[in-house]
């Protein structure tokens, strides 16, 4: 009969348990010694204070007016997307909405649109996407929403440590070409960040999506890479873009880039489809692939943290 | 003489619905569909005095907008039209301003 070896006893010995107890406690202490002044047993609310940032919503591409057999009802799924935002357990600071509110850029569509954002009682931040622009003059969505903007619509401001841009690139479209900046929006972005800390927690938002996502669908900004040069020295840069109907998310160095769901309809992932246009699912599909998306800076992290919500599911 | 007066005022009528009638839809005009974000043809050949009539068939809208500002549609939804009627040789190239890979060209031929 051979001795049972107790230290050997699925992969995880007596020993190697103690070890860690040791380790752990060497962990609160280092805790300690970094300068948080609670004893040990508070270490959870000294965890929590640290813990304190900011969260808020990311929706977009709501195209109210749109009712073609995609969704026919695009302001009642907007209206479930509120609901959804609603009952989101920790109440966000406010709201970014990355573009097309509107489908066509009609008064009755920003009405309506207006009116259904409104129930989730938060502050609401806009750029435009191209299908805002279509009015005579493209005046409706600067008198709505552009009011303290610069130029097409571009403005940043400050949220809890967070610096928060709002480009617009989707104006001065060239044939072939992809979304477009400009050269004064540029120089503007150059200023606006040229003095600010390297520690500040950057969060750019436009509609079209400012790394090339599809050239041959236009899903891409063809002087986006200029702005981004701007921000290369920023320990932390979100980039929040719409456009596209679907999520993508991508790291690169220093920046996170994601894309938000719709709260309209899905459009295919490229290479998919012959083209980029509205993707009629099954009708008990469809709140799976639209959404809102929450954005969440905890102070000592890099990354934001970003949670897609689908409608349903 | 009454009813000479009648016969040459029902021979106008005729003459002028006849005229009406043929107005509308000329033989020449020339069609460019839009659909699945592309336009078709890409490349249309006419002559000059010749009008090309746009219909977006696709389920999002677009525009039609030439790149030297020649021409311009305000946004065209599902089923709407625009038309242009070309009167000078060249060639006109073109693009939707709401999706600009979206492009085409029309090339207009003197009429000799």
């Amino acid at each position: 009969m051979t001795d049972f070896d107790h230290d050997k006893m699925d992969g995880l010995s007596r020993r190697k348990v103690l070890e860690c107890m040791t380790w752990a406690g060497t962990g609160v202490l280092w805790t300690i010694a970094g300068g948080v002044p609670y004893a040990t047993g508070l270490i959870g609310e000294a965890e929590a204070k640290q813990a304190k940032g900011l969260t808020f919503l990311q929706i977009s591409d709501s195209h109210v007016g749109f009712n073609k057999p995609a969704n026919p009802n695009a302001l009642g799924t907007l209206e479930e997307a509120i609901n959804k935002a609603k009952a989101l357990p920790v109440k966000p600071s406010f709201m970014i909405h990355t573009g097309d509110i509107s489908h066509l850029s009609k008064e009755q569509e920003f009405d309506d649109a207006d009116h259904m954002i409104s129930q989730a009682r938060l502050d609401v931040r806009y750029v435009p996407g191209e299908h805002d622009f279509l009015d005579e003059g493209a005046k409706l969505y600067r008198e709505r929403y552009g009011r303290g903007a610069k130029g097409h619509g571009w403005y940043s401001f400050d949220a809890n440590g967070v610096h928060f841009i709002g480009l617009v690139n989707v104006v001065d479209l060239k044939a072939g070409g992809l979304g477009n900046l400009g050269a004064d929006q540029l120089k503007w972005l150059e200023d606006d960040v040229k003095h600010r800390s390297a520690s500040t927690p950057i969060v750019v938002f436009a509609h079209i999506p400012l790394w090339t996502v599809s050239a041959e669908w236009g899903w891409g900004t063809e002087d986006g890479a200029q702005a981004l040069a701007y921000l290369k020295r920023f320990g932390s840069v979100t980039v929040l873009n719409g456009h596209i109907h679907q999520v993508m998310q991508k790291v690169e160095g220093n920046v996170t880039f994601h894309t938000a769901r719709s709260t309209a309809f899905p459009q295919p992932a490229p290479g998919t489809a012959p083209s980029p246009g509205p993707m009629k699912v099954p009708d008990d599909k469809l709140r799976t692939v639209l959404g809102i998306a929450s954005v969440t800076f905890k102070r000592g992290n890099k990354r934001l943290a970003i949670i897609d919500t689908p409608l349903q599911g | 003489m009454r009813r000479l007066f009648l016969a040459a005022a029902l021979m106008t009528a005729c003459l002028l619905s006849i005229a009406l009638l043929a107005s509308p839809a000329f033989a020449s005009d020339k069609s460019v569909t839009i659909d699945n974000f592309t336009f078709n043809p890409q490349r249309l050949t006419i002559k000059a005095g010749t009008t090309v009539i746009w219909t977006n068939q696709d389920d999002i809208p677009h525009t039609v907008a030439s790149t030297t500002k020649a021409f311009k549609s305000k946004v065209l939804d599902t089923d709407d039209k625009f038309s242009f009627t070309f009167t000078t040789p060249g060639e006109y190239a073109y693009f939707c301003s709401l999706h600009p890979h979206m492009t085409g060209t029309i090339v207009v031929e003197a009429v000799n």
